[in-house]
């Protein structure tokens, strides 16, 4: 090594460790060498410094490891980890993934039923939770992706879907399909409501109002007690049936076909009904894309004074990508009223409107298959950490895996921010093509911050 | 040159006019930036806007193109032959966008909103700082100029969604007509490449493409020259001049560069602060001792001073400079 050492290259690296480790004694004072718990008559206070102490090693010890090694060295030592996947097999992958993905997804309840056949209530209730954001997340493509309106408050779509067919089936009776279809028209109705007025703005400023209309929705459901039970929510609400049967013990689907009454129909029945419904929102946005108004919505993307001087009528076009959007997030939301049974304005805060955007940008803006891997990812990835049994071996039995999510969830986007800015898959497919299909670079396409 | 001296005194712009802008007036808040402004572009001539920097071109192409409101003053655009004063009055009188005369048509420009101007009067525009959309392809930034007529074959959207017979067809010509542009403008081998991805000239040409998509009366270029060396300079000059010739496209230019003002154009309008200090053919203009003096900086008595001196000014590109040094101060 001593020959790659550049001269001054330790002195360097030892500064600029002990830097990092100032700033580990400063910020992990408060939090690890002194510690309050509540005590007789006020706060007791004990001094870990023997823990302060650990950390500033391990903050010091660690970057200067790095510098040596990885940011001042001429050669790091990770320079031969990027792997780079040549371009044909890349475009082998690409086209594989698609179907290879659809074959698993339409037989994943018999592939859980076969493998893990005492758990597989547990487990299709988990590809069910995920499918649902699969849907939601290619719904906020389209207004997130595609028209590149930075959209905060997609979960009062969510929510409007969902209370639509709780009240409709609390006060009229109606069944979860008449009321699907109501719940994503009344979705994309809001969306027109809330989109005429916030439209005009961009960027920054329209995120803000999203986030507030996202909250306001929610606030009206938890006071508006008399309508809509508020905090207390609305049980009770009907599970769908299949054309007419439902599936319960007796006189149900399972008798009708002669089978024998098992509660894990029910759950694979939802799991096609939401499968089905996100395929129709794949499919539409796909086919959307392709046609005047999925380009019209790319071009807003790209630069709205140009789209205006080609005769394009930006706020109509904005609000077809809003109720759109807003429809699909109905749809799944009804769903989710149907599959919860109760639902409240709980189910509905700023924090699922992050999650869902999150799994937009993670999973590459635009891009249909970033949104399953990135659901797949965060979503499965919280409920890996419950079964993660083995830790508690390592760590006691008073580790709880969950506790961490947070901190996992973190960890990875910055992951994905330094490794692949522009989220998993990061490139466009041109909606037209004269000769040869070209992939475009993420680099050249605008995100939509406002021009 | 030559056509320029034939051109008799009547001048054929304020016979057979396109478009005509009527005393506009633009103000931002205290600064005036266009005063009292009327000018005529006629139909099928190449009409250049020239004038030194700060001179309010841009603020007449955004009011022309809606992107500004005017504070005062009409700008009519006409589809049909003939000056139809009677017409333009009654409209103007109404309160109307426009009227209803099949393809005879007249519109009051600064009653509509701009993407109205562009699908309707069929006006389109190009921007100085282009604005193409990068990351789409050559291919897609046509094809979204034909937004319009495109969302009326797919019966907005719906007849699209099932891929019905009539869409399929005007997406097949819509494909054709954007390569057809594409062919004219030398960019057809790189149809499937992203925007950003081409060399600057190219991107020039290719808003101008884009432009021309839209099927205008009338096409507004914001500086189409600047940034090109001379071949692509020549190689616009042929470009606006087939566009002129074999689409009967009327062309209202700003521009920088004289070599190109002076050989293409059929009429050159000279504003400098804000208001109209020359109008005519490219050799009147040129020989027009207030134009001289706008772009030397110099007053007009000692213009004539230094004509008597020299036998014959001559703005050419050569005396760029000038233009942007003390054109701002006199």
């Amino acid at each position: 090594m001593s020959a790659a050492v550049k001269p001054g290259l330790v002195a360097d690296s030892v500064k600029d460790a002990a830097i990092a480790a100032l700033l580990v004694a400063v910020l992990g004072f408060f939090f690890f060498a002194l510690r309050t718990d509540i005590g007789t008559g006020g706060l007791d206070l004990t001094y870990r410094w023997g823990l302060w102490f650990i950390a500033i090693a391990i903050a010091f010890g660690g970057r200067l490891l790095l510098n040596l090694f990885v940011f001042k060295t001429a050669k790091p030592i990770t320079g031969g980890m990027s792997i780079s996947i040549p371009e044909g097999v890349k475009s082998g992958i690409g086209r594989v993934l698609g179907p290879v993905l659809l074959l698993i997804a339409l037989t994943l309840p018999f592939i859980v039923m076969a493998v893990y056949p005492d758990r597989d209530r547990q487990f299709i209730d988990l590809a069910i939770l995920i499918m649902t954001y699969v849907m939601l997340g290619w719904g906020l493509n389209i207004v997130v992706g595609l028209a590149g309106l930075l959209d905060l408050g997609y979960v009062a779509f969510y929510a409007v879907g969902a209370y639509s067919f709780a009240l409709l089936a609390q006060y009229f009776q109606i069944g979860f399909w008449t009321a699907l279809p109501l719940a994503g028209l009344l979705a994309a109705v809001w969306g027109i409501i809330l989109g005429y007025p916030v439209l005009r703005l961009r960027g920054d400023y329209l995120a803000i109002v999203t986030l507030a209309f996202g909250e306001i929705i929610r606030v009206v459901l938890l006071n508006w007690y008399e309508f809509t039970g508020g905090p207390d929510g609305i049980s009770g609400i009907p599970k769908p049936s299949f054309f007419g049967l439902d599936f319960s013990r007796t006189g149900g689907f399972a008798e009708f076909f002669g089978l024998d009454y098992d509660s894990i129909h029910r759950f694979i029945y939802l799991y096609y009904i939401i499968l089905i419904l996100a395929l129709i929102t794949n499919f539409v946005t796909l086919r959307l894309r392709k046609l005047p108004i999925g380009r019209a919505w790319e071009a807003l993307r790209e630069d709205e004074i140009a789209c205006r001087s080609l005769g394009i009528n930006t706020t109509n076009t904005k609000l077809t990508a809003f109720s759109i959007g807003a429809m699909f997030g109905g749809l799944a939301g009804s769903f989710f009223a149907t599959r919860q049974g109760f639902i409240s304005p709980e189910s509905f805060t700023f924090l699922e409107s992050a999650i869902i955007l999150a799994i937009v940008v993670l999973g590459g803006l635009g891009s249909q298959i970033g949104v399953v891997i990135a659901s797949v990812v965060m979503i499965g990835g919280i409920e890996i950490l419950r079964n993660l049994g083995f830790l508690k071996e390592i760590f006691g039995p008073d580790f709880e895996p969950t506790q961490y999510r947070m901190l996992i969830f973190g960890l990875a986007m910055v992951l994905i921010m330094v490794w692949k800015p522009r989220g998993i898959i990061s490139s466009r497919n041109p909606s037209a093509v004269y000769k040869e299909r070209k992939k475009i670079s993420s680099d050249m396409v605008a995100q939509g911050e406002g021009h | 040159m030559e056509n320029a001296m034939k051109t008799p005194p009547a001048q054929t712009w304020d016979d057979n006019v396109v478009l005509s802008v009527e005393h506009l007036t633009m103000r931002f808040g205290g600064l005036i930036a266009v005063n009292d402004l009327s000018f005529n572009v006629g139909r099928g001539d190449i009409t250049a806007l020239i004038g030194p920097n700060g001179a309010g071109k841009t603020t007449v192409f955004n009011c022309v193109t809606g992107f500004y409101k005017p504070t005062e003053g009409r700008i009519v655009m006409r589809h049909g032959a003939g000056l139809q004063a009677d017409k333009i009055e009654a409209l103007t009188r109404t309160g109307r966008q426009f009227n209803d005369d099949g393809d005879d048509r007249v519109f009051l420009l600064e009653r509509m909103p701009d993407f109205e101007i562009s699908k309707r009067a069929k006006v389109a525009r190009t921007f100085q700082n282009i604005r193409l959309f990068g990351g789409m392809t050559a291919l897609e930034n046509l094809l979204v100029a034909q937004h319009n007529p495109l969302m009326l074959a797919s019966s907005m959207t719906i007849g699209g969604i099932f891929n019905l017979p009539g869409y399929r067809k005007a997406r097949a010509e819509a494909i054709d007509f954007a390569a057809y542009w594409l062919e004219k403008t030398g960019l057809i081998d790189r149809a499937d490449d992203p925007a950003a991805d081409l060399p600057y000239g190219d991107q020039r040409r290719l808003e101008i493409a884009r432009a021309m998509c839209t099927k205008p009366h009338l096409l507004c270029l914001d500086e189409p020259a600047a940034g090109l060396n001379p071949r692509e300079s020549t190689e616009l000059n042929n470009l606006l001049q087939y566009i002129r010739k074999d689409h009967g496209t009327s062309i209202l230019l700003i521009e920088h560069d004289m070599g190109v003002v002076m050989e293409i154009s059929d009429h050159v309008v000279v504003l400098d602060y804000g208001q109209k200090i020359s109008d005519g053919t490219a050799d009147q203009v040129k020989n027009d001792p207030k134009v001289i003096s706008a772009y030397l900086g110099v007053d007009e008595d000692e213009v004539a001073a230094v004509e008597e001196s020299i036998d014959m000014p001559v703005i050419h590109g050569k005396t760029k400079p000038a233009e942007n040094g003390e054109g701002g101060q006199s």
